[in-house]
């Protein structure tokens, strides 16, 4: 039995002492929804009482917290552990912990910051990880993520989703920013501002590059952009409307949108810019294709049925096999990078919702239930989708695990749209 | 004491961590270490390696990351739109456009929810810019098609590029010559109105008819 179903099984016996909803948010996350059973879990503080400096373990803390899979159990009155010295397991076992985390930062003669951590599972009275870096201070938020990716990943079973980085689109002052943040919404930066709209980030399958679409010219172009030296060039400028960007999973072409020879038809063009071969046939609106991992097949939106739906066709050519049947507008296909799930939004009345069909068995799950939700993406670790949403008249930022059962909401200010998830 | 034992102790010394019972190795940690990988398993301590070489995958954090985002934004304020100037109107041509006792000034053309059909109220209004167009070969125009905010956004862009391509073929069919005519698409991204009820998402389903030059 895995250790995670084994946590799980140990923690019915704590169901009572669980609360539903919130636990610790982060400072610009909300959570909205939670798995029925968390691991009951412990990270102490890694400083002294009373240092100044960020503490990783908030940030470990907030980490976890968010992704609705673990029940943090304070250690107050219990001082701070040694990363260094034995672990009493009685005692953390008395708080009802089934792992712990200690850690501890100190500075290196260098100026650097060496951060170390143990994770205990204090059931079994064994360590599971323990680790030390030398780092940059700067570095210090980078590896509190990668220390919460470590422990989700040991106890869960699957690598944590901490250390990514996501791309947006911050609408403010009237002005569109291309922002890069981590994955808890710090750290933001802007890659691209302009006065017109921008849509569409999409990550190269390496992370340096973003493609988009920019209305700068008043039509939609799409452009890449290194994320290491900030150099633009517009790849795709054909007469009429370039847009729908999609890497290639060898980063060396792009599917898009054009509307050069008939209203919006399918192209495959070099990440470079250059000609565009067409993919499709014609006789129908057909945009936001998607690469199947393995790059053999094109997913994609299109109307050719009479309304818009999601079908998926060879890259080198071939009839296309619709995929989605149920309702009369399923659109914004994204695979998760396992190849298992197909998101996609779908209207339900007046609403639209991200669903998700398990490519292997067929099933379809309505995961959301907010009015006007757009744009899934996939986590790296295939287990949560990224979406943008609409509450109070202004678009947020949102995530949802496969399952549906675990949902959180980044609160960062201004109006956000169109999430990209780094690969 | 066993192998697995022997080795532990082994990585234990070449650590200064090890998988043996921590309060041995209390007070060795002003021993300098880069990195240290201390797990009970073999198969852990080789996960240490991978995850941390060096202390810090520093590949996985860009340098663009760490430093001033703003430095390397491409600001796009004050970007031109680079179009020709041997075609297009005059500017006594453009002042005329814009006057709005000129029935020219008209520009916009609502379109029904999920339709590119033409409503006949917009036939007069579409006939005068044809015949405009025909009487001047190098006048140019740019047909923006726009849609309200419900749905996906690309797939908004193919539908406002429908409504645009609508009214073009209207006035090709008046025999305007297509190369006078280019058709965009601006989806949902441009809204006449910021609600989101019918009354603005109505102002928002349009045509927009703009002239190079003006």
């Amino acid at each position: 039995m895995s250790y995670f179903f084994r946590l799980l099984a140990t923690a019915c016996a704590f169901l009572a002492a669980v609360l539903p909803g919130h636990a610790q948010a982060g400072m610009t996350i909300e959570i909205v929804g939670a798995a029925a059973n968390r691991i009951p879990l412990v990270i102490a503080p890694f400083l002294p009482a009373g240092a100044s400096g960020d503490d990783p373990a908030e940030i470990i803390r907030a980490d976890l917290s968010r992704s609705g899979l673990f029940k943090l159990v304070d250690s107050n009155g219990l001082g701070k552990p040694g990363e260094a010295q034995a672990v009493d397991h009685a005692q953390w076992r008395a708080r009802g912990a089934d792992a712990l985390v200690v850690g501890q930062v100190s500075k290196a003669a260098d100026g650097r910051l060496d951060i170390r951590f143990r994770l205990y599972d204090v059931v079994r009275k064994t360590q599971l990880a323990g680790f030390s870096y030398l780092v940059p201070a700067t570095l210090n938020r980078a590896i509190a993520h990668k220390i919460a990716d470590l422990v989700h990943e040991k106890l869960i079973g699957e690598p944590g989703n901490f250390s990514g980085r996501v791309a947006y689109i911050l609408k403010h002052n009237g002005r569109y920013e291309l922002q890069v943040a981590d994955s808890d919404g710090v750290n933001a930066f802007t890659v691209v501002r302009s006065p017109e709209p921008i849509i569409s980030p999409v990550w190269s399958p390496n992370g340096a590059k973003l493609a988009y679409v920019s209305f700068e010219h008043k039509k939609p172009v799409v452009y890449v952009q290194s994320l290491t030296d900030g150099r633009r060039k517009a790849v795709a400028n054909f007469r009429g409307s370039n847009y729908s960007p999609a890497w290639s999973p060898d980063g060396s072409k792009l599917a898009i949108s054009l509307s050069k020879d008939d209203i919006a038809q399918l192209y495959l063009i070099s990440a470079d810019g250059g000609d565009a071969r067409r993919l499709s046939k014609g006789g129908a609106l057909e945009t936001e294709p998607a690469f199947s991992p393995d790059g053999k097949w094109l997913y994609f939106t299109s109307d050719r049925g009479g309304s818009p739906q999601i079908y998926r066709m060879p890259v080198e050519g071939g009839e296309a096999n619709r995929m989605t049947f149920e309702g009369a507008y399923n659109v914004s296909p994204a695979i998760s990078p396992d190849g298992k799930y197909l998101a996609y939004v779908r209207r339900d009345g007046g609403s639209f919702h991200v669903a998700v069909l398990d490519l292997e068995n067929g099933q379809t799950q309505v995961l959301t239930n907010t009015q006007f939700d757009e744009s899934p993406s996939f986590a790296p670790n295939s287990r949560n989708i990224l979406y943008a949403t609409m509450v109070n008249g202004r678009g947020v930022l949102a995530t949802v695990s496969v399952d549906g059962r675990v949902k959180q909401r980044l609160t960062i200010p201004g109006d956000l749209r169109e999430p990209a998830w780094a690969p | 004491m066993n192998k697995i034992q022997r080795v532990c102790l082994v990585l234990a010394v070449l650590f200064l961590g090890g998988c043996a019972d921590l309060k041995e190795l209390t007070g060795t940690s002003d021993v300098p270490i880069e990195e240290r990988g201390a797990a009970t398993t073999g198969s852990a301590a080789q996960g240490a390696t991978g995850a941390s070489s060096q202390g810090v995958e520093t590949a996985a954090l860009p340098a663009v990351g760490s430093g001033d985002g703003r430095e390397m934004a491409a600001n796009l304020q004050g970007t031109q739109s680079g179009r020709s100037s041997v075609v297009g109107v005059s500017p006594e041509q453009a002042a005329m456009l814009k006057d709005p006792n000129n029935p020219l000034s008209k520009r916009i053309i609502y379109f029904d929810f999920d339709s590119d059909a033409i409503r006949e109220e917009f036939r007069g209004l579409i006939e005068g810019h044809a015949g405009f167009l025909k009487g001047n070969s190098a006048a140019r125009i740019i047909l923006q098609g726009h849609t309200d905010e419900r749905g996906s956004r690309d797939y908004n862009l193919a539908l406002g590029q429908r409504r645009a391509e609508s009214v073009k073929q209207a006035l090709t069919l008046m025999g305007v010559k297509s190369d006078q005519v280019e058709t965009v698409s601006l989806g949902e991204e441009k809204p006449v109105s910021e609600g989101h009820d019918e009354t603005a998402w109505k102002q928002n389903r349009r045509a927009e008819i703009h002239y190079l030059g003006e």
